[in-house]
């Protein structure tokens, strides 16, 4: 590892001020460190916020939960209010990673995490993302692992979270503070970009902002389901992952939200997928359409093209045994 | 960089670059050299170490990050002739071959027990609200941070499960 100047933040203020002069936050530091080890990232300067107050927990006055950026993995796992109103978050968390790395993991950190594509990781080789316009090895290269929506032809890395899939089903809010004190929020859905032309730019944060909290809504009506479809049964980064919450009264789906992991540069939701089952009476035959809609522009690299019918098949599982359908839609 | 640590119940100072993991710390610096270091990237667990009681990948994290911390490692669980239950466990049960996993794997389930204890449930809980039981699946999941090349589970399983009851 590169030697590097640390620095001690203990406001987000004081944080905002050392990013505005170049230096780069250390949370958990589980991916950072991980990445500065193979100098994947060279930062010159740390500045750790481990001291900031923002590992509070809080209920908001909508029926909601304020998460501080700071709360580990692990504690919002275990918070009896998560597992209780939000049990696609908890199993969305403890699919995540070991034990050990989700007791420092926090939950900004979660959300800021880079991609586990091969090539971004061997410096050897060209990657758009750690250096824009060297190229994209992945796209030729092995690329089991990677995206079928979503994708440019300068990138088609995955954003690994499982807790962001689920965030993004709950339609949770990004709250941010920048050096001027200033504070916005943004859906965690806009808080994620696309790779097009420019994959080095992963989320809408400015370079003096700092992730202070994320905001879930009231828990949704209705059932929530986590699944998760990876190579080995713990410990693996997912190659389809399904959020969903859905509503079923009466013999039909009164709402329907989904987030997908593993297929995209981040956490994804497409409206079309949800419109296609509300007011509908569930039956196999509808979630064969839901994934048609989904699937319809999904492209394949050669290696993980196999990802295309796994996710038509996750999804049609995830969706009979949320609507009580059994395991066999 | 000074920081200043409790490693096993010892007040300690440590001068070091600022990228001195505390693996490095623990093992070059204090000369503590039952955490091992495996991968070096947080994938294997053999460095796991309890820090003020929790368990975590001590390659992934700055030494310089854990000033006032209270670290302990597996030199701090027990003692030859006074070995903690787990330790025991693991030898009357054989949880090993070649053993260099073995302090990770004991500080991990150190805290995991603990864990348990606090009601936090795991992914392969039924019910996420319930008290879990220490099944065999569910010691396998919450171990699943800390891989055994010689592939000892079966009686590393055995082992937290005696203590466990």
């Amino acid at each position: 590892m590169r030697p590097f100047d640390y620095q001690r933040a203990g406001t987000v203020a004081d944080a905002a001020g050392l990013m505005s002069a170049g230096a780069t936050i250390i949370a958990g530091g589980t991916n950072l460190l991980d990445l500065m080890k193979l100098q994947v990232v060279t930062p010159e300067r740390l500045v750790d916020i481990n001291r900031v107050p923002l590992n509070e927990i809080e209920e908001t006055a909508q029926g909601g939960l304020r998460v501080g950026a700071l709360v580990t993995n692990s504690d919002l796992a275990a918070d009896p209010r998560v597992r209780r109103r939000y049990p696609v978050l908890a199993r969305a968390l403890l699919s995540g990673a070991s034990p050990q790395l989700r007791n420092k993991a926090t939950t900004g950190g979660n959300l800021c995490q880079r991609t586990r594509c091969y090539y971004f990781y061997d410096i050897d080789q060209a990657c758009n993302k750690r250096e824009p316009g060297s190229g994209c090895s992945a796209i030729d290269g092995f690329n089991r692992i990677h995206a079928i929506l979503g994708a440019s032809d300068q990138c088609i890395a995955t954003h690994p979270s499982d807790m962001a899939v689920a965030m993004g089903v709950l339609k949770a809010d990004v709250e941010i503070e920048g050096g001027d004190g200033g504070r916005r929020t943004v859906p965690l859905d806009e808080f994620f970009r696309l790779p097009d032309d420019t994959p080095h730019l992963e989320n809408g944060l400015r370079p003096d902002e700092v992730i202070t909290a994320v905001v879930l809504p009231s828990a949704p009506a209705g059932e929530q389901r986590y699944r998760k479809v990876r190579d080995r049964s713990s410990y693996a980064f997912a190659l389809v992952s399904i959020a969903a919450v859905v509503d079923v009264r009466d013999e039909r789906i009164e709402e329907a939200t989904l987030c997908f992991g593993g297929l995209a540069h981040r956490p994804w939701r497409d409206e079309r997928v949800e419109a296609v089952l509300v007011g509908q009476r569930p039956t196999g035959e509808l979630f064969g359409k839901a994934a048609d809609v989904l699937l319809a522009e999904a492209k394949g690299f050669g290696h993980n093209d196999f990802k295309i019918p796994l996710t038509r098949r996750t999804l049609r599982a995830v969706l009979a045994d949320i609507c009580g359908l059994g395991d066999d839609s | 960089m000074q920081t200043r640590l409790t490693v096993n119940g010892e007040e300690k100072t440590l001068r070091a670059e600022t990228r001195t993991s505390l693996l490095d710390a623990l093992r070059h610096h204090f000369k503590l050299t039952g955490t091992k270091k495996g991968c070096d990237h947080g994938q294997c667990g053999a460095c796991t170490v309890l820090v003020n009681g929790r368990r975590i990948n001590s390659c992934l994290t700055l030494a310089c990050m854990h000033d006032g911390d209270e670290i302990r490692t597996v030199e701090g669980l027990g003692r030859p002739g006074d070995l903690s239950l787990l330790q025991q466990a693991f030898v009357d049960h054989d949880g090993y071959q070649c053993g260099y996993c073995t302090p990770g794997q004991i500080c991990s389930a150190t805290a995991m027990l603990e864990e348990a204890k606090a009601g936090w449930p795991s992914v392969v809980t039924e019910d996420l609200t319930s008290s879990p039981e220490l099944t065999t699946r569910e010691i396998g999941e919450r171990m699943s941070g800390n891989l055994c090349r010689c592939a000892a589970y079966p009686n590393i399983v055995d082992a937290i499960q005696e203590v466990a009851e």
